[in-house]
């Protein structure tokens, strides 16, 4: 009788100790980042960009890359959404048969797990095939493929849980397939669809991977769609590494504002599911 | 024989009260049936004598669960002896992730009960009872030179005594999830007993089942009242009519009338014990 | 009048357009995976044609300069890393995941649902600068307790950052798998008298076996093809490691480090992409194998 319970003393605490460990790598990871770029932090940081040359240069801030990462962002996100949208209402039975929805949630299961350095390795070579530069442009098109899967897969579990006697009492009424989708489903599913954005943002802000081939970089605050643009990841991941103490400053200021931002994208779409899941009807 | 009282039980989940003040003395080696209308609290009366309420945290219990002199909801009282007293059959069987043989040894082996034990416990059980009467066929030998060949024994021991031996003594390694739904309460039955309980609850036993496995169970029942004490939630009175040797009239999670069966139905003495044999509430 | 007129009513046009569209948009999406996978294949061609297969993927020469491409060393080191990164991760995320689904409150299994989705939306370069500030040195120290001379930038720092960035994948997944196992499952294993970690052990395990199995290989994908955290702690030598506590150049890393010298040698850029090529196969394998073991299971991740 002691040993059964010894055992499962033993493995209560194994259970909270593997729980501490996860805890306190969480902790410890926004706990340096803050510690580390904090110090770093400056008005003029966020509002200056690099100067004195090649983006190894001493004085200036981070501007650059913050104005970058969000322009990439919004870009890409703006172009996901009017891909992803199409092909969450089209994967509803009255669009598709179930093989064809279950096999595309098969592909997009596969697209959701391909790393985003073969999205950019793809990217690049579209891109060089094409005559286009490493630009805000080649960023955006990486960061769109990079945030199809998310967007669609999470903004389809949505349109999913639209019931089916809703709809049914729509068509009951003698409407048309699109016209049920835009005067019923999609006002049900726009809470859930700002979700699915939020996240898919949070996620495309952050990699470096793909816009590491495709965006380059620079010190100057994007100009262009066909100019290389500067972006957060990128500026931790070049500038983390030098021996110069300024540069290393504004790779932490990076790491800090980007930690930000995502945590801020994090928080408000949590907040946003719980407002509006009150008006979705069940 | 042990032996279970209620002393001013309440049971609350969140800020209902679904049992209120149930004070009440339980006969042994009888069957005693607990009757109401759905939603009044049966269920939850039966799953507090033996602690299954634990699962859920946002139940509250007062009172006392008197078993043996002891209460079982005494924080020093051990839960796992008791559960091992009190056996328990759900409405819908759960057959446990496992081969027919390994859910009845599944018990025996949990409680470290070695292979003496477990024969003494079966000697001790023949020589009290005719029930071996009813087992046609059963030989008891004991074989020395198989390994294991007590928990053979007791496995089909239990398998008889619930009624499934005969259609199953092929497949005893088949995964138990293969059974039809009335042997698989049969087998719960069987996997109940095979831990020696000497109290039995069961929770509308016969509601998911066909009449014949119906008929089947009901009539293990009359056969181990001799040494169980067998307390049944049912909702057909006439199942009630049938079994009961006792009956337990719960009603808006009160206990309105307790007695013998045949003074219970024969002269009620509350007007809603009246109302509800008559069949005016359901 | 029941009777349909001829030609379309407007309401009828807009209809056919947006069903064209969506059916439109669903082809576009199955065709973005066979444009990439094609594009990858046409890239990695001109490789294949010129060294076998075996040699690319079992050689340890590795001189593009002179047209050996051997990738055994970079496989070697994905694999190593992966596999620490999994042997890490799974016990801990197990055993966090049962705490969770079977003796945590309510409350406090939000709170860590919280945690862990903070944790698992952080981006990868963030975790590769903690990894530079915190975990490199730690594999330092240790390695020097343990007698090893080390700089720190390893297979085991690898691992170690790839373990915690794999970490909530693995504990979600097999939260919502373990919460999916009917309340029936317990009750059944605690009427017989179990404690709470028998009822684990032989009920809930068991039953959750397959959704386990399907949450460890979502995590193994993420590690797999996992680059910049991994990139900023291994080390990036060229060379078969020997010990968890040598540098290591997984697959991810070759093709983020030398994209720029893709034009300038020849064949090199068929290298990187036969290098991504092999990434994209070994993941979406591994992708196929969750989706169906979860869809098999019930249940959605």
């Amino acid at each position: 009788m002691k040993s059964r319970r010894m055992e499962e003393v033993l493995f209560k605490w194994l259970m909270i100790f593997s729980l501490v460990l996860v805890m306190m790598a969480l902790a410890g990871i926004i706990f340096v980042i803050v510690l580390k770029g904090a110090s770093a932090l400056s008005l003029s940081m966020l509002i200056e960009t690099p100067k004195g040359g090649y983006y190894l240069g001493k004085e200036g801030g981070i501007a650059n890359a913050i104005v970058g990462s969000l322009y990439l962002a919004f870009g890409a996100s703006f172009l996901s959404v009017i891909l992803s949208l199409p092909v969450a209402f089209a994967l509803q039975r009255e669009y598709t048969s179930r093989r064809v929805a279950d096999w595309t949630r098969l592909v997009l299961d596969i697209l959701w797990g391909i790393p985003s350095i073969v999205y950019g390795a793809f990217a690049f070579v579209v891109m060089v095939y094409f005559g286009i530069r490493a630009s805000l442009l080649g960023g955006i098109i990486v960061l769109t493929l990079l945030m199809l899967p998310i967007m669609i897969r999470s903004m389809e579990e949505v349109v999913r849980m639209v019931p089916l006697e809703l709809k049914e009492v729509s068509y009951s009424l003698g409407t048309t397939k699109i016209e049920t989708t835009v005067s019923v489903v999609l006002r049900q599913v726009i809470p859930g669809t700002i979700t699915a954005v939020l996240l898919a943002f949070g996620r495309g802000i952050g990699d470096a991977a793909s816009v590491l081939f495709t965006t380059g970089y620079t010190d100057y605050m994007p100009s262009s769609l066909l100019d290389p643009v500067a972006s957060l990841p990128l500026a931790i991941f070049f500038q983390a590494g030098t021996a110069v103490p300024e540069v290393q400053d504004r790779a932490y200021a990076s790491a800090l504002v980007l930690l930000i931002i995502v945590l801020l994208v994090n928080i408000v779409s949590r907040i946003l599911e719980r407002r509006f899941s009150k008006y979705v009807v069940k | 024989m042990s032996h279970i009282s209620l002393k001013k039980l309440t049971v609350s989940y969140g800020n209902h009260d679904v049992l209120r003040n149930i004070t009440i003395d339980i006969p042994d080696r009888q069957i005693i049936a607990i009757l109401g209308p759905s939603g009044c609290g049966k269920t939850t009366l039966l799953k507090s004598l033996n602690r299954l309420h634990d699962l859920n945290e946002e139940v509250r219990i007062s009172g006392d669960v008197i078993l043996d002199g002891i209460n079982i909801y005494d924080p020093q009282a051990d839960i796992l002896a008791l559960r091992k007293k009190v056996g328990f059959l759900s409405q819908r069987p759960y057959p446990l992730p496992m081969s027919i043989y390994d859910n009845i040894a599944f018990g025996p082996r949990i409680h470290r009960m070695n292979g003496e034990q477990v024969l003494r416990q079966i000697e001790l059980l023949e020589k009290n009872n005719a029930m071996l009467g009813s087992f046609s066929g059963f030989n008891p030998r004991i074989d020395r030179s198989r390994k294991n060949s007590e928990m053979d024994y007791l496995v089909e021991y239990y398998l008889r005594l619930a009624g499934l031996w005969e259609e199953v003594k092929d497949r005893l390694n088949a995964p138990a999830a293969r059974l039809s739904v009335g042997q698989q309460q049969r087998l719960a039955l069987a996997r109940a007993l095979a831990v020696e309980p000497e109290i039995v609850l069961a929770d509308e036993p016969t509601s998911a089942l066909d009449p014949v496995s119906a008929a089947l169970i009901e009539k293990q029942f009359k056969l181990l009242k001799n040494n169980y004490t067998i307390i049944m939630v049912t909702h057909i009175l006439r199942q009630a009519k049938r079994l009961a040797d006792y009956v337990i009239f719960l009603y808006m999670g009160e206990l309105v009338e307790h007695g013998p069966a045949e003074s219970f139905f024969g002269s009620p003495q509350d007007e809603r014990t009246r109302a509800y044999i008559s069949g005016e509430i359901n | 009048m029941i009777v349909s007129e001829d030609g379309m009513t407007w309401r009828q046009i807009k209809n056919s357009f947006g069903v064209k569209i969506l059916r439109l948009s669903l082809i576009f999406i199955n065709a973005i995976a066979g444009v990439i996978a094609i594009v990858l294949i046409i890239k990695a061609k001109p490789l294949l044609a010129h060294i076998s297969i075996v040699e690319l993927l079992l050689s340890s020469d590795w001189h593009p300069m002179k047209g050996h491409f051997g990738f055994y060393p970079f496989i070697v080191s994905t694999l190593e890393v992966t596999a620490i990164a999994m042997i890490l991760s799974i016990p801990v995320c197990l055993l966090s995941a049962i705490y969770l689904s079977e003796y945590a409150h309510r409350r406090f299994r939000e709170f860590a649902r919280l945690a862990i989705d903070i944790l698992a939306g952080i981006p990868s370069v963030i975790y590769g600068l903690f990894g530079v500030i915190v975990v490199v040195p730690f594999v330092q120290a240790l390695g020097n307790a343990w007698g090893v001379e080390t700089t720190g930038y390893s297979l085991l720092a690898g691992g170690i950052i790839l373990a915690i960035m794999v970490s909530p994948f693995i504990i979600s997944v097999s939260l919502e798998v373990f919460r999916m196992v009917p309340i029936e499952a317990r009750e059944s294993a605690f009427a017989l008298g179990t404690t709470k970690w028998e009822a684990v052990k032989y009920v809930i395990l068991k039953s959750a076996r397959r959704g386990i199995f399907a949450a460890i290989g979502l995590g193994f994908t993420r590690a797999f093809g996992e680059t910049m955290a991994v990139m900023m702690v291994v080390g990036n030598v060229v060379k078969i490691p020997t010990s968890i506590f040598d540098p290591a150049y997984p697959l991810p890393a070759l093709i983020a480090n030398n994209y720029g010298e893709m034009m300038s040698i020849p064949l090199y850029d068929s290298a990187l992409l036969f290098a991504a090529l092999i990434l994209m196969i070994v993941v979406g394998g591994f992708s196929t194998m969750s989706h169906f073991i979860l869809h098999k299971t019930g249940g959605q991740a």
